[in-house]
């Protein structure tokens, strides 16, 4: 999407249609001819993975819309209908949730990578923070699909998560009420969660339209971190990004199938199999697995309203992450400390995950708070002050030149150079 | 009952004595893993074992629970408990169905058919409740509804074993861990029993069978432990009545995709090999 486009149309319609809307240049642009660093590795897959996951998120979907009723008397049995009568409704219906989950197994190692790599520096922010907006509508967008199939957690989920608004000062009762239409979570609700769980899909199409774009303006980062200097440091987007990508989405495919065929309720909660019931409330009640390290924010801090500002500045604090890293240097690669503490801090997320499946009493809550503090401490005190302290080590000159460093060519792997002249 | 038991739990969680409720589940314990025919990557329903479960339900289990997502046609379909068209008709036609309103706008019963649904045990939820002191809950689902915490690390190492029969193995542990007296110590409410199983040991459902309860034609042993796993199958397949087609496609997927990737590696090796030569 950026710089000059190199199409060249080779038949008359191509021709006609180029000088009018120059459609095809574009994708050729961003798609096939698109400069990318040579030394991209497979946690670069995951962008191309996110965008299969999201296509196959609305194609299951809308199938799914077709045989789903949105009403708390009769969404339940209408899930069940799809996994029993409609053909194949129940691999629609594990993809689906399956699916969802599988986005998030995809987008925190898209984050993760992000993080190690510091691809959110100068001049990535934006691109960075429309992911961050994006996680945010996916959450989001998580949280609604959750509450469709009105079972038991998805209604007390709905209400747990509803009631944080209630911490608002002043016009909190007055906001959940609005929100749930009604006063308490029922029809009303169902009805709004099951529009907007249709609505916000789109809505991150059209984010993930700008992400995309601004990655194309900035450029990939890459495992060393330094930007592309010469043509030798990038190849063509086509074949080689595209190629390595499908392998790699294969590779992704597999783990998914695994869940979708073998283990489809692994991932899920049995108590989502119990018809809402407002007069009976699970023992525990947890949220799915993709949100449980907020969630242990959330219940590490005693007052409801600090929680619930503590979970969302968990996820804003994300946004400002380009001014917090102070560290000119972007890839974890040659910045020693940092890397300790990225894994420290990836083990803290775990930790917080873990804590959040359990009962919020005693030593849980104790650690969780340990791990909540360190959580924040990460962002404010540890990457301002690694940035001053931290000794880097030696950038390469160039992409190219970190690849000849790594013993390129070097012979002992993979077939003798005569067999590629042919 | 039940749910001015479940109003009590609420309210005591509510008050903060959560960690006391929880920590007298913690004297549950786990349910004995059981071997299932339907287990594993290529499992598959034993047809004897449902059939007997299906049977143990009629005889048991029907008396107060319905069974409200299955149809008499869906014990015919493949991968189910094998009947052909004929047995399923003649099941069907052993059942009452209150059908209506008629010409003449009114209610009437008739013979079950295939396509309808089992018939409910009562009436509506308020009538349950008068029979029975609560509303037994709908098995329809029931295998997938119930579950024990595996803890870590079990539940990773449940990913790669393909461990998911948590529910089956609770229902069995349930339907076998009645005791006839509680404990010393430990008062049970009123018209409960005392389940060695259940989360917080008191239930409302009356031990529902013992030894000898139903008679097997096929010479299986007519012990509580073989009815509890046969029901138990037989509701795995109404939880999950297309599991075998889920398998087997899954098995087709799986090399499919394993097979396309590995196409994939070899054509990307190819047209990555001038640039991880360096000539490009």
């Amino acid at each position: 999407m950026s710089g000059h486009s190199t199409y060249q149309p080779q038949n008359a319609f191509m021709k006609w249609m180029e000088r009018r809307l120059p459609i095809a240049g574009l994708i050729h642009s961003s798609f096939v001819a698109y400069p990318t660093p040579r030394n991209l590795n497979y946690w670069w897959t995951f962008g191309g993975i996110l965008t299969f996951l999201l296509g196959m998120q609305i194609v299951t979907g809308i199938i799914l819309v077709m045989h789903y009723t949105p009403h708390a008397d009769m969404a339940f049995n209408s899930v069940e209908h799809i996994m029993r009568d409609v053909n194949y409704g129940w691999l629609l219906r594990y993809l689906h949730s399956n699916g969802a989950s599988m986005f998030f197994v995809a987008v925190y190692i898209h984050m993760f990578r992000g993080m190690y790599y510091g691809s959110y520096k100068e001049p990535r922010e934006v691109l960075w923070i429309l992911g961050v907006i994006l996680y945010l509508l996916m959450m989001a967008t998580g949280f609604l699909g959750y509450t469709l199939p009105w079972g038991q957690m998805s209604f007390w989920g709905a209400t747990v998560i509803t009631n944080f608004f209630s911490a608002i000062p002043v016009v909190g009762e007055s906001v959940v009420t609005w929100l749930w239409g009604g006063y308490s979570v029922g029809n009303p609700t169902l009805q709004r969660f099951f529009s907007l769980h249709y609505l916000l899909p789109f809505v991150i199409v059209g984010l993930v339209v700008l992400h995309v774009w601004a990655l194309h303006v900035v450029g990939q980062n890459n495992p060393t971190g330094i930007e592309p200097k010469s043509a030798k440091d990038t190849v063509p987007f086509t074949p080689y990004a595209t190629v390595k990508d499908a392998f790699f989405m294969m590779c992704f495919c597999v783990v998914f199938a695994w869940f979708v065929f073998y283990m489809p309720n692994y991932l899920g909660h049995a108590d989502n199999y119990i018809p809402a019931n407002p007069a009976v409330t699970p023992l525990h009640i947890v949220p799915e697995w993709y949100y449980l390290p907020f969630y242990a924010i959330l219940r590490a801090i005693p007052n409801k309203l600090m929680g619930v500002v503590a979970l969302g500045g968990s996820i804003v604090i994300l946004a400002f992450l380009p001014w917090l890293d102070t560290s000119k240097v972007r890839s974890a690669n040659y910045r020693p400390l940092f890397r300790q503490f990225f894994w420290i801090f990836v083990l803290v997320c775990l930790g917080l995950g873990w804590l959040g499946a359990k009962p919020a009493e005693g030593g849980y809550v104790i650690a969780a708070r340990i791990l909540t503090i360190y959580y924040f401490a990460h962002f404010i005190i540890i990457l301002p002050l690694l940035g001053w302290i931290e000794k880097t080590k030696p950038l390469p000159n160039s992409i190219s030149e970190s690849i000849l460093k790594e013993g390129l060519p070097a012979g002992g792997s993979g077939p003798a150079p005569t067999v590629s002249k042919h | 009952m039940m749910r001015s038991i479940l109003a009590a739990v609420l309210a005591a969680s509510l008050l903060g004595v959560a960690p006391q409720l929880a920590s007298a589940a913690d004297d549950t314990p786990p349910p004995p893993r059981q071997k299932w025919s339907f287990s594993g990557p290529f499992g598959k329903f034993d047809r004897a074992q449902v059939q007997r479960g299906f049977k143990v339900y009629r005889e048991v289990c029907a008396v107060c629970h319905g069974l409200d997502l299955v149809s008499f046609r869906n014990l015919g379909q493949p991968g189910a408990l094998g009947y052909s068209e004929a047995q399923v008709k003649q099941i069907a036609s052993e059942y009452k169905i209150k059908d209506g309103p008629n010409d003449q706008g009114e209610m009437f019963e008739r013979e079950g058919r295939p396509a309808d649904r089992f018939p409910r045990p009562w009436a509506n939820e308020n009538a349950a409740r008068v029979q029975y002191n609560a509303v037994p809950p709908d098995l329809s689902v029931m295998a997938k509804a119930r579950t024990y915490e595996r803890g870590f690390p079990w539940f990773i190492f449940d990913i790669f074993t393909q461990y998911q029969e948590n529910g089956p193995d609770y229902l069995v542990a349930l339907l076998t861990g009645y005791e006839d007296k509680a404990p010393a110590g430990v008062t049970l409410p009123p018209t409960l029993s005392y389940n060695k199983y259940f989360p917080g040991h008191a239930i409302a459902m009356p031990k529902p069978m013992e030894d000898g309860r139903v008679t097997y034609e096929d010479g299986s042993p007519q012990t509580l432990a073989q009815y509890s796993k046969d029901v138990t199958a037989f509701l795995m397949w109404t939880a999950e009545p297309h599991m075998e087609a889920r398998k087997r496609i899954g098995f087709q997927v799986m090399i499919f995709l394993l097979v396309f990737a590995g196409l994939l590696y070899f054509v990307k090796q190819k047209v990555w090999y001038d640039v991880k030569a360096g000539r490009i």
